[in-house]
């Protein structure tokens, strides 16, 4: 549970590129309480990202990423879109196979993982937008949480196909005029994370990334409860400025505007009484390192 | 650094991990009268396969649920039934990539659903196993055997081998694990037989012994790092190739295809070694030579015997691997045959293509006879084929139309 895995022979350190010296020195593999704070302040896991400037899909990788409680032992599970142009600068091991087939691979992976490396934690997470994840991949989504594989399902929500240029999705609202939707769309935006809980996942949510923290809490909680139980959904507003026509600065206010309590990116969770058990003992061991840490650090000021 | 072999010791059903050629060249083999799915299920039991994911398509469902049962007595790490034959293939890419010995099997249509995944799989270097038992595609709706599926599969980047009997099947579906983890290959393999003729008849199979298996699969022999986390998680690229149209994307796209392709031509010294040659001769020395792959052989055999009966002297030449492709060898077994017949269970006659392809004087080639939609193809229309191509008159075969 540290850097072990990635230190680099002394005689050779120095002929490391720089950013692999710096994943080395400075990364936050290991650390039991790395989180969206440690951003700017350490070596992220994300190196420059390949998105459009003041793209809000640049800030849920980082904060994501940020947040993995365990990135060192976990593998994650892309598709093609613009998520696929960031993970090749991911430090974390990260498949692409083909576009919408994500969470059939991470049945694969898991249960590889699990069967290789038995007793140890190897956390799968997939991160796919709308399009992969609702519209060409929804029979894979779906199989994978009736099987209750344990792996976690983030899918960025763009409500649109932002890669080949903001076609409909299944996720688009309705009457929303795009590409292939030339009248606007003609049905409402697909219900998941509602498809999801009826499914069989322990843990739901949908919402924004306006808020690193929250952010950080959701995808912590989602990879705790699919590591123990079975399978969780994170579905997050990533509006894609670019094809509804906003400038770069205007994305953290697109968002904010999507998640007022009568909009579509209202925060709603839906938790199983066995995550719900789950999380409240997470939550009940760190208070009590929280307590003990202040209890030494009084100790130690007495 | 130490070293460590786990040859001799034990896995947790009691069989003994067994060095590859002393198993299947050594060891005593014992008579079993199986059906090829039973065949299937035997060679698994004995290849330490990690996962197997199965869909239920026809003729090939038997043979998944059999591995089903050596899933529950434990001879199988993994098993479980997937939604569709793109999402198997998928899910099997996603457990080789996490290190896993994988197997699968399909047929037909579900190889057509399937198909993005090859080039994938190949490209993404996943030396995954795959059974295809070849069935009919085409609308109207058929069962039936017809090879047609293997023409797809030619370019994909996969190792593909057609067996021709259920004995071939048992021994490569071990000898496949083997050339196809090969550090210097690392490809899928799709293993192709032909449909009900092979997997739903019984023959005798020389079996090797149960308490045997081949060594497990070490996915740090990969060329490409396994996606586990334990190997640094480097950042692939600089900058994506995907999408960008630079010179840097041309070349890497076109290189890597490339590779995938010497990977395939380096499989060719493994499989010549354990394969005992990539074509086998039988009377090579006849002017007519019968040239084909799968059961077609088998019925070229009986052609074979019919016409020497009337004096009429002719040769086989088996094709077991289709990629890595025996160029060379066609070339040398086929340069004094005068006739060239090749007689397939598909209507199109992609092997006679390629065969024209690889030889000079390819009009000596005969593309035929062809049955599809699931047809036998009785020895006595190769040997009317033959007989009408050395000018031999013949009765009219009845149900051919003239």
């Amino acid at each position: 549970m540290s850097k072990e895995r990635i230190q680099i022979s002394p005689d050779l350190f120095d002929i490391m590129p720089a950013e692999y010296q710096d994943l080395v020195r400075r990364a936050t593999y290991g650390k039991e309480d790395r989180g969206w704070k440690d951003i700017g302040m350490a070596k992220e896991l994300i190196e420059e990202h390949s998105l459009c400037a003041g793209c809000p899909e640049s800030m849920a990788f980082r904060y994501i990423l940020a947040s993995l409680p365990n990135p060192e032992d976990t593998v994650m599970v892309g598709s093609t879109g613009c998520t696929s142009l960031v993970f090749p600068h991911v430090a974390v091991h990260n498949i692409h196979s083909l576009f919408g087939n994500q969470n059939a691979v991470a049945s694969g992976l898991k249960r590889a993982l699990s069967l290789r490396f038995p007793g140890k934690i190897k956390d799968v997470v997939v991160l796919a937008g709308d399009g992969a994840t609702v519209d060409i991949g929804l029979d894979m989504t779906l199989q994978a949480w009736f099987r209750q594989e344990k792996f976690t399902t983030i899918c960025f929500d763009n409500e649109l196909y932002a890669n080949t240029g903001g076609q409909e999705s299944g996720m688009m609202r309705k009457g929303f005029v795009a590409k292939m939707a030339p009248a606007g769309k003609m049905f409402e935006k697909v219900r998941l994370p509602e498809i999801a809980r009826e499914s069989g996942c322990h843990y739901v949510v949908n919402c924004t990334v306006s808020k690193p923290n929250l952010v950080e809490k959701v995808i912590k909680n989602a990879v705790y409860v699919a590591r123990e139980i079975g399978p969780t959904y994170v579905q997050l507003y990533t509006p894609c400025i670019l094809e509804i026509g906003k400038n770069s600065m205007e994305g953290l206010q697109e968002m904010r505007d999507a998640e007022r309590p009568t909009e579509r990116f209202a925060y709603k969770e839906y938790i199983s009484d066995q995550a719900k058990e789950l999380l409240a003992e997470i939550a009940a061991k760190e208070k009590e390192k929280k307590a003990a840490a202040k209890k030494q650090l009084a100790g130690k000021e007495a | 650094m130490a070293t460590s072999s786990v040859i001799g010791k034990k896995n947790k059903m009691g069989q003994t991990y067994t060095d590859p050629w002393y198993m299947m060249h050594e060891a005593p083999r014992t008579p079993s009268f199986f059906t090829g799915s039973e065949v299937i299920k035997e060679a698994i039991r004995r290849a330490s396969c990690d996962v197997m994911i199965a869909y239920p398509i026809t003729p090939q469902s038997e043979a998944a649920a059999l591995i089903g049962e050596l899933f529950v007595e434990g001879y199988v790490g993994d098993y479980f039934r997937g939604e569709s034959e793109f999402a198997v293939m998928s899910e099997c890419a996603g457990a080789a990539f996490g290190g896993a010995r994988v197997f699968t099997t399909t047929a037909g249509p579900g190889t057509m659903r399937a198909m993005e995944n090859f080039p994938m799989w190949a490209g993404a270097r996943l030396p995954i196993q795959m059974i295809v038992t070849c069935r009919g595609i085409n609308s109207p709706l058929s069962i039936q055997p017809d090879t047609l599926e293997i023409s797809y599969l030619l370019n994909t980047g996969m190792l593909v081998w057609h067996a021709e009997t259920a004995q071939d099947f048992f021994d490569w579906i071990l000898i496949g694990y083997l050339v196809a983890e090969e550090p210097d290959v690392h490809l899928p393999l799709a293993l192709c037989c032909d449909g009900f003729f092979v997997t739903h008849t019984k023959d005798v199979v020389q079996l090797t012994p149960a308490d045997m298996c081949l060594p497990p699969y070490d996915p740090y022999r990969s060329p490409v790092p396994c996606m586990d986390m334990e190997c640094p998680p480097v950042r692939m690229m600089r900058d994506p190739f995907v999408m960008k149209s630079n010179y840097i994307s041309y070349a890497t796209h076109a290189s890597w295809q490339q590779e995938v392709w010497a990977a395939v031509e380096r499989s060719r010294k493994h499989t010549i070694r354990w394969l005992d040659g990539l074509i086998e001769v039988d009377n090579g020395d006849a002017d007519i030579l019968i040239v084909s792959s799968g059961t077609a052989v088998s019925q070229g055999r009986e052609a074979k015997a019919l016409l020497e009966e009337e004096g009429i002297d002719v040769g086989i030449v088996k094709i077991k691997t289709l990629r890595p492709w025996p160029g060379e060898e066609i070339r040398e077994a086929t340069k004094h045959a005068k006739h060239i017949i090749v007689p397939e269970f598909n209507i199109i006659g992609w092997l006679a293509r390629e065969i024209r392809a690889t030889i000079p004087n390819s009009d000596r080639v005969f593309a035929g006879p062809h049955v599809g939609g699931g047809m036998t193809m009785p020895p006595e229309i190769i040997a009317a084929d033959i007989k009408a191509l050395l000018g031999i008159k013949t009765a009219a075969l009845a149900g051919r139309g003239s």
